[in-house]
């Protein structure tokens, strides 16, 4: 080993502590910034390592520098443009088109060094599994992760796609990737190998995510951010770049984790959101069978009138809050009840906002208390007192149906709002959620109905409860 | 198998058993900065990005190699950037409110 590789072995083995306790440390509230800090600071010493050895190496070209830093440059401005900008509701897509970016750049890795083999230039056939798999992983979570995003954002619909023949489809997908593989492997010359491999990848990655619906889509880029991670890994392989493989084994292993907690919070399991949507998304259709018939409108005067003289109230975010940014006035909302001596809390489901955690940091960010924040077991035990539930733009996580067997969110652990004294739901219409299924609460006894946007529709209660309360 | 390419699986495996250990259970308030975070990490792509383009030496190798780079420096600041806007809200003083600050998220988020 030269002096520069014994470096640049040593800094990465720093770069690759301060991963895995960065990641240790994002475990707590308190110390989680902290963690990404360090995490941020690993991935500068591996960079700073990166640029010293390329010059020192001096095998780049003057046409190679200008294709890395404009690539640099552009990308950097971008990421950093997009991630100060984004609104808080919008960040799960973001997040998902920065995987599918590094899922891109992962499998850009394999196919350079795939090309570099068919040139002639290298023959290391002993690598070209690590490739191949790069290749496979790389482009299924580049085109998987872009429709997630666009699911996500509304771009592309939140529904299940399916068509006739796309189980076919994929199975025909699988196949020309294994036919693919083994040719790359096999002839390490062809050209073709390598756009048959990658061809299927993007195919399969497209087809695996658009039948999935909306309401899965959270479990769905965890687990595309596993497997970029994985990507990433190979890449490591490739190049021979060992920070490369101790950062996405990290990701890949740690990003399995979480899919497994975020799928065990919405009481799926991971193969079963995969094979539902393989399946087809048979089940949703015909769950709109029974549609709510006796629904019971009410008024922003109401509302206020039953707050004002509520002991107990419940608020129940959900995404229409978080779509309609309506959070500054659910907050001012609270507050107005809190100073009056009405008890306020927040019941919040785990997916609520269609990200777990997502709703908290909405929350967090216009400065709610903590201690109002009710995680779902908490809250739940709190409904039966509770004299004023106001869902707030929540559908599917308070759905009681998920408690019969038979339809799209049986078994999903729901928020028992139909347990309070009255509920109010604050809603723009009677359209289903993201499962797509009608939601019986909205026609229970104890319920009221208030249609409007969540912004709107505060504003007009806040102004309703201001009067009934002393002021 | 070579050498390196054994020490490198044994580094990936031990790192898959890293990645178990070190993500125990956690709460769901912070699952969606964790995502984020780990998105953030698997950023370091970029260290094969200035690979790629040190090695290039034709039109269509610079072509990848920009796309790479582009790819990976999209990924690794968003990344970084938009977890710590995300982890920065839980830094507030808890139940206090901090007017100066409010105003500052809401110019930042329009």
């Amino acid at each position: 080993m030269s002096a520069l590789q014994t470096c640049s072995s040593l800094i990465y083995l720093i770069s690759a502590i301060c991963y895995v306790v960065g990641v240790h440390l994002m475990r707590s509230p308190k110390t989680a910034r902290k963690g990404n800090g360090l995490s941020c600071v690993g991935m500068a010493l591996a960079v700073i390592m990166i640029i010293i050895t390329i010059i020192v190496g001096g095998k780049i070209d003057a046409a190679g520098w200008i294709a890395l830093v404009a690539g640099l440059a552009i990308g950097i401005c971008y990421g950093v443009v997009k991630g100060r900008k984004v609104k808080m509701t919008d960040v799960p897509q973001l997040v998902s088109l920065f995987n599918a970016v590094g899922g891109g750049a992962a499998a850009t890795i394999g196919v350079f060094d795939y090309l570099q083999v068919a040139a002639g230039t290298r023959l290391q056939l002993i690598l070209s599994i690590p490739v191949v798999l790069d290749v496979i992983i790389g482009g299924t979570t580049f085109s998987g992760s872009l429709i997630a995003a666009g699911k996500l954002a509304g771009h592309v619909p939140g529904k299940p796609i399916t068509f006739p023949g796309s189980r076919l489809c994929n199975g025909l997908a699988i196949i020309a990737m294994i036919v693919g593989a083994v040719w790359m492997i096999g002839y390490p010359q062809n050209y073709w190998a390598l756009v048959l491999e990658l061809v299927a990848a993007l195919v399969f990655g497209l087809l695996m995510t658009l039948p999935i619906g909306g309401a899965d889509m959270p479990v769905v880029v965890s687990l595309l951010n596993a497997f970029t991670g994985l990507a990433v890994a190979f890449a490591g392989f490739v190049i021979d770049n060992q920070v490369l493989i101790i950062a996405g084994a990290l990701v890949g292993s740690a990003g399995t984790i979480l899919t497994l907690q975020m799928a065990e919070a919405m009481n799926r399991s991971v193969a079963n959101i995969l094979a539902g949507g393989f399946g087809g998304g048979a089940s949703d259709s015909g769950a709109s069978d029974d549609i709510p018939v006796n629904v019971k409108e009410t008024s922003a005067d109401d509302v206020g009138l039953q707050l004002a003289y509520a002991h107990n109230v419940m608020i129940v975010p959900g995404y229409g809050l978080a779509a309609a940014q309506a959070q500054h006035e659910v907050a001012e909302l609270a507050k107005l009840l809190t100073d009056h001596g009405i008890n306020v809390n927040y019941a919040i489901h785990p997916v609520a906002g269609r990200m777990p955690g997502h709703m908290n940091v909405l929350l967090a960010d216009v400065n709610v208390p903590y201690e109002q924040m009710k995680q779902m077991d908490e809250a739940n035990s709190m409904f039966e007192n509770t004299d004023v539930s106001l869902v707030i733009g929540a559908n599917d996580v308070t759905n009681p149906m998920a408690r019969k067997s038979g339809n799209a969110i049986s078994g999903m652990p729901i928020l028992d709002v139909d347990k309070s004294k009255s509920v109010v739901v604050i809603k723009r219409s009677m359209h289903p959620g993201y499962a797509g299924i009608a939601n019986p609460l909205f026609s229970a006894d104890q319920t009221h109905m208030f249609f409007s946007d969540a912004k709107k529709g505060l504003k007009d209660i806040i102004a309703a409860t201001k009067q009934y309360l002393d002021e | 198998m070579s050498q390196q390419l054994y020490s490198n699986l044994a580094i990936f495996v031990l790192s898959l058993l890293v990645g178990f250990e070190v993500m125990s259970k956690i709460p769901a308030t912070l699952q969606t900065p964790m995502m984020s975070g780990a998105n953030a990490i698997h950023g370091v792509v970029v260290v094969g990005a200035f690979v790629v383009a040190a090695e290039a030496n034709n039109w269509g190798f610079y072509i990848l190699a920009f796309l790479c780079a582009f790819f990976a420096a999209v990924n690794v600041a968003g990344g970084y950037t938009v977890t710590d806007r995300m982890l920065g809200m839980f830094d507030r003083p808890k139940g206090g409110k901090a007017p100066a600050k409010d105003n500052k998220q809401d110019g930042g988020e329009q």
